[in-house]
């Protein structure tokens, strides 16, 4: 056995373990983006949310105002042999739903936002489930989570008007032409007056796996099957779809039809904001019915968060870098919200 | 007769963990941080080495209540020979209680479970808050008494240069 070293040995492997333990402490810091250059994260987006539209304690941080429902989801069987995910070949699929419209104002008029939402969760016998969050627009303005956060900078309310500066808007659609096919909707789209009879994209494409663990890419859409009409002019109703869409399901249940559409070779299957040709084969997966809404800021839906990559076995994620980054920044969202619940509970 | 080092078996069980603990906590600490296509990847790779590193803590628990151990060294003072057990005692507790906090705030989140594994805690948001934040927070605390384990393993191997760091020495133990 070797005796204690004392003195100047003693100090210099003391000092080196002392500089070992710090490069260790300095990795984990840089690992968890303490020290080294400033990174786009989850919490940066959501902390510009909440910096632009106000903080709302409890609420989501985008997509805020919205109401639960659910119902079921009625596979045609189509989709079966594209996918072995078990919701397209159960016959009735309970279904867990939330509409809403965009933005992080939780008190936001209903008339007032173009984008609406549907998001879904589906549980199927086999245990599993499918969250999808879909939204009006079929495309968006950009591809990559930086180029989207230049985009919610971009639309900063001025203090002024409430109401986001033209001029900055245009610099960056003109520096981001891929935004074209965004603009192009956004130009032509026609609200309806209800969110049953609005269509419902999935924007991020993911890939079916066959029972031959062959992968084909789609993006999906729910189609209502409710006829178009145009929201009216003049709404002075701040909740008007949610009243219409209590109405409606008063007297019976709202359906929507799933339509895949599959991409083909070279279509953008990672670049959410690039459309695909028109003419792209479409398979209708089943129907959506939704037959019963909970009151407002209640029901099973408040509490989920629809994380777009909660997938069954049978669909996967595509690479598209604005996927993960949805995931990452509802997760946080969903943090948030979950902490402020908890405190508003305690003060309760 | 206590044994002069631990038995081979709680050597590999210590490596092993270590390996996947120290990994967990950059893969963890990263992961939140992170809004690319890797956060997705991470947070897999994050539950499948949690559920691994809560089979092992049992395992190890099992090991260590079994199995003898080697004594501290005679001539360490008082305080130390407190702060081994007791740093000791918290490490366990972290092995243990982080995977299960892990299961149970994405229980209490209402997420679905890998391998289709029960629910240990209802779906509850707030229950959520107070375990999502307990992982967190405790993660720190875990790699902070990682840090000062390290710290004084290398002290009594490299500095006071007893028979501890040996007791625990990853490959076939060096003559004397």
């Amino acid at each position: 056995m070797s005796t204690p070293l004392h003195g100047r040995p003693r100090a210099l492997r003391l000092a080196a373990i002392g500089f070992g333990l710090t490069a260790l402490a300095a990795g984990f810091a840089y690992a968890a983006g303490w020290i080294g250059a400033e990174r786009l994260t989850p919490k940066r987006i959501i902390d510009t949310f909440e910096a632009q539209a106000g903080h709302y304690p409890g609420y989501r941080k985008n997509h805020a105002k919205g109401l639960c429902v659910s119902g079921y989801f009625q596979s045609s069987g189509a989709a079966a042999k594209l996918s072995t995910a078990r919701v397209f070949s159960q016959a009735r699929v309970p279904v867990i739903g939330r509409f809403a419209i965009g933005g992080a104002n939780p008190h936001s008029p209903d008339a007032s936002v173009p984008t609406r939402s549907l998001a879904l969760q589906l549980r199927s016998d086999d245990g599993q489930q499918w969250r999808t969050g879909m939204n009006t627009p079929p495309v968006l303005a950009v591809g990559t989570p930086e180029a989207f956060y230049q985009q919610v900078l971009a639309m900063t309310p001025d203090p002024a008007s409430g109401k986001p500066d033209p001029a900055r808007l245009q610099a960056f659609f003109a520096a981001h032409p891929e935004s074209a096919a965004f603009r192009q909707w956004a130009k032509d789209y026609k609200a309806s007056d209800s969110f049953a009879s609005s269509s419902y994209n999935s924007i991020n494409a993911f890939a079916l796996i066959d029972a031959a663990g062959k992968a084909r890419y789609v993006r999906w859409s729910l189609l209502p099957q409710t006829p178009f009409a145009a929201l009216p002019a003049q709404v002075d109703d701040n909740d008007y779809l949610q009243h219409d869409l209590r109405q409606r399901l008063n007297q019976g249940p709202l359906r929507w039809t799933l339509q895949l559409t599959l991409a083909a070779a070279g279509d953008a299957v990672d670049d959410p904001s690039q459309p695909w040709p028109a003419q792209r084969p479409t398979v209708n997966a089943g129907t959506l019915v939704i037959d019963q809404v909970d009151a407002a800021e209640q029901g099973a839906c408040r509490d989920l968060n629809f994380d777009p990559l909660i997938l069954p076995s049978g669909i996967q994620p595509s690479a598209d870098p604005i996927l993960a980054a949805r995931s990452a920044a509802y997760s946080e969202s969903f943090n948030r919200r979950s902490r402020e619940a908890a405190q508003l509970g305690a003060r309760r | 007769m206590k044994p002069v080092a631990f038995h081979p078996l709680a050597r590999v069980l210590h490596w092993l963990m270590a390996l996947l603990i120290l990994a967990m906590l950059f893969v963890g600490v990263s992961m939140v941080s992170d809004l690319s296509p890797r956060h997705t990847w991470l947070i897999s790779l994050h539950k499948a080495i949690g559920l691994a590193l809560l089979l092992l803590v049992i395992v190890r628990i099992g090991v260590r209540l079994s199995l003898p151990h080697p004594p501290l060294p005679d001539d360490l003072p008082p305080l130390q020979r407190w702060a081994a057990k007791a740093s000791h005692l918290l490490l366990y507790g972290l092995m243990l209680a982080m995977p299960l906090l892990g299961w149970g705030m994405q229980s209490a989140g209402g997420y679905p479970l890998p391998l289709q594994l029960p629910a240990l805690v209802p779906h509850d948001l707030q229950l959520y808050a107070l375990l999502r934040q307990a992982h967190g927070w405790l993660a720190y605390v875990l790699f902070a008494s990682v840090l000062v384990h390290l710290g004084a393993a290398l002290v009594h191997g490299l500095v006071r240069r007893d028979a501890v760091l040996r007791s625990m020495w990853p490959g076939p133990l060096p003559k004397d």
